[in-house]
């Protein structure tokens, strides 16, 4: 159902953008349709079907209020962000200081809300001995160093790496965090005898049937018939479990927070859609699409 | 009357030739679209990255050696399977099943043919893709293998249903000839009516290989997707990435009009030649066995 939903989603928002492209891109659709508020939501893609549901909600219970929504990656929200043609921009990455800079240049100074977060576990099956590893560890079992249970303190079985195509965000998002352990000039890359299987249910069920295998996804993903690992960031440890809790007091090493920016003066229809996307009705979609939702009282959230 | 009677004649005529010619135009509409959308990659891919081994698009790693090998790998896998099965159930049911078992086996075979590759998929990956794992002693059960078993599968209601109409065309003296000259049931089927049936089998082949290598879904759920460079005949027991399967997974992900896009459709390119070569193999071979055979029977 997931796969079925981001599939829509991206067909819907490929549309969007196909047909907003040739307009002239960045300056091109500011103009309000209906005497309601139209607000303009562009960004990444991991945020896009999130972005969409939330959407579909907002507008099916406001019904003078339009949202179009639009991926193309976090760099291109910000970008439309700076250039003041987009409402609310969604990034998966914190705005970069240069961006910052820029945005104050034309006069934008962005504001940022963390939206939802992501968890990414990393999978084994139940009778894998293997409890505990760390992000170096894993690292080096994705990018082919090591190749035997064995060498990380399991059976003498052949690892079996799972992931998830190269265009799903989640697999970027685990080379670049994990895998180059979030050093932009590393250059490895996934072992090519790396399983890439085109659903998330295809790696549940492997890591399920399969001893030797390893495989990672979303928290939401994760059904109780496989074992997640305990990951740390060094050997010292501490060892967490991926977990709402974990996430949210930022003991599992592998998360991240999903953000929305606006400008400093965003107007109350944004300020009224923001406000309800951290309420409990907009989280709760937050858990069915398989992100963690926020606390209610993180900092930063509330406009 | 006879006015109105021919220029229906006149409408119908164009009409059927229409059907035909359009055939044409929808193949060569193809071909101009896929090279379209296709040849721009050799513009921006280096020739030496693009015949490389490395497949990993997303980091400008645009190697299809590997893509072309896997598809190769489980196409011949699946004929190993799908064509000594196919022929020789096509054999009994037309030369030596009694009347109504072959009136229980045809229809059957064609149900078959009609089960979707998805579910057949799902088999793989619930059933078959364990048994080979835990049978053979494979790290995975998501190999090469699996899905030449299931494409051959696949393939066998084609090559069945085709070369049993083929058999059913052998002129039904020929057998009694070859019987009458005191030549056992096997040397009948194996010296005379195989062998004059013989273009009609191998189109059965081939439609069968069509069938395979064209094959998506099934080899995306079970053969693992991973872009490796077979080494050697071991290569039929690891995962391996087909051409069909990477533009499946791919394609709806990609920008419009990136490199990335165009080299999916050159694959789709590559795909289209390597039909088109089997196809024109298949038809100089059939047309000349048929000539010879002919000749030696009549």
């Amino acid at each position: 159902m997931p796969v079925k939903f981001f599939l829509a989603g991206f067909i819907l928002c490929s549309i969007i953008t196909s047909c907003a492209s040739p307009a002239g891109g960045p300056g091109s659709q500011t103009t309000p349709v209906s005497p309601g508020a139209y607000i303009q939501n562009k960004g990444s893609d991991t945020i896009v079907n999130l972005a969409l549901a939330w959407a579909e909600r907002y507008q099916g219970e406001h019904a003078d209020v339009r949202i179009s929504v639009t991926g193309g990656g976090s760099g291109t929200g910000i970008a439309a962000l700076i250039n003041n043609t987009v409402d609310i921009a969604n990034a998966s990455r914190k705005i970069t200081d240069q961006e910052r800079a820029e945005a104050m240049k034309n006069g934008i100074d962005a504001v940022e809300y963390v939206i939802a977060r992501d968890a990414i576990a990393v999978i084994v099956n139940p009778h894998n001995p293997v409890q505990n590893l760390t992000l170096q560890q894993i690292s080096d079992i994705y990018s082919g160093k090591i190749n035997n249970w064995a060498e990380i303190g399991g059976e003498n079985r052949p690892i079996v790496r799972l992931s998830r195509e190269s265009n799903s965000g989640t697999h970027v998002y685990f080379l670049q965090t994990v895998i180059r352990l979030g050093n932009a000039n590393d250059k490895t890359l996934f072992s090519t005898d790396t399983l890439l299987l085109p659903s998330s249910e295809g790696i549940i069920a492997e890591v399920r049937d399969n001893p030797n295998a390893i495989g990672y996804d979303g928290l939401g993903y994760i059904t109780p018939e496989v074992k997640k690992i305990a990951v740390a960031k060094t050997a010292q440890g501490p060892y967490s479990l991926p977990s709402v809790e974990t996430v949210n007091n930022n003991a599992y090493p592998v998360s991240r927070d999903l953000y929305m920016y606006t400008g400093q003066n965003p107007s109350q229809a944004v300020r009224d859609y923001l406000k309800w996307i951290i309420g409990n009705e907009a989280q709760q979609l937050v858990v069915d699409l398989g992100f963690v939702p926020i606390l209610g009282s993180r900092a930063g959230a509330a406009p | 009357m006879r006015r109105a009677a021919r220029i229906s004649e006149f409408g119908i005529t164009t009409l059927i030739r229409l059907a035909g010619y359009s055939s044409i135009l929808f193949v060569v509409l193809i071909l101009l679209f896929l090279l379209r959308e296709g040849l721009p990659a050799l513009g921006e891919v280096s020739l030496s990255n693009l015949f490389s081994t490395r497949w990993y698009p997303t980091e400008s790693y645009f190697g299809i050696l590997p893509l072309i090998l896997g598809s190769i790998v489980v196409t011949v896998g699946a004929l190993l399977v799908a064509v000594p099965f196919g022929i020789v159930t096509a054999v009994y049911i037309s030369e030596i099943a009694p009347r109504w078992m072959r009136e229980v086996l045809k229809p059957l075979v064609e149900i078959l043919a009609g089960l979707p590759s998805v579910v057949l998929g799902f088999i793989g990956i619930q059933l078959l893709s364990p048994l080979l794992r835990v049978a053979l002693n494979l790290p995975t059960g998501l190999t090469a293998f699996t899905g030449a078993l299931l494409l051959g599968g696949i393939a066998i209601p084609t090559v069945v249903s085709v070369a049993e109409d083929a058999l059913n065309t052998v002129p039904r003296s020929y057998r009694e000839a070859s019987l009458a000259l005191g030549a056992t049931r096997w040397q009948a089927i194996w010296g005379v009516t195989l062998p004059s049936a013989r273009s009609g089998v191998i189109t059965a082949i081939m439609l069968g290989v069509g069938r395979a290598i064209g094959e998506t879904m099934t080899v995306m759920m079970v053969t693992g997707n991973a872009p490796v460079m077979p080494h050697g005949l071991d290569a039929l027991f690891l995962p391996v990435r087909t051409m069909t399967a990477t533009i499946a997974s791919e394609m709806g992900e990609v920008a419009n009009g990136s490199t990335h896009y165009n080299v999916l459709f050159f694959i789709g390119i590559t795909l289209f030649v390597i039909a088109l070569a089997i196809n024109v193999v298949a038809f100089m071979v059939g047309y000349r066995r048929r000539t010879r055979a002919e000749r030696l029977l009549s």
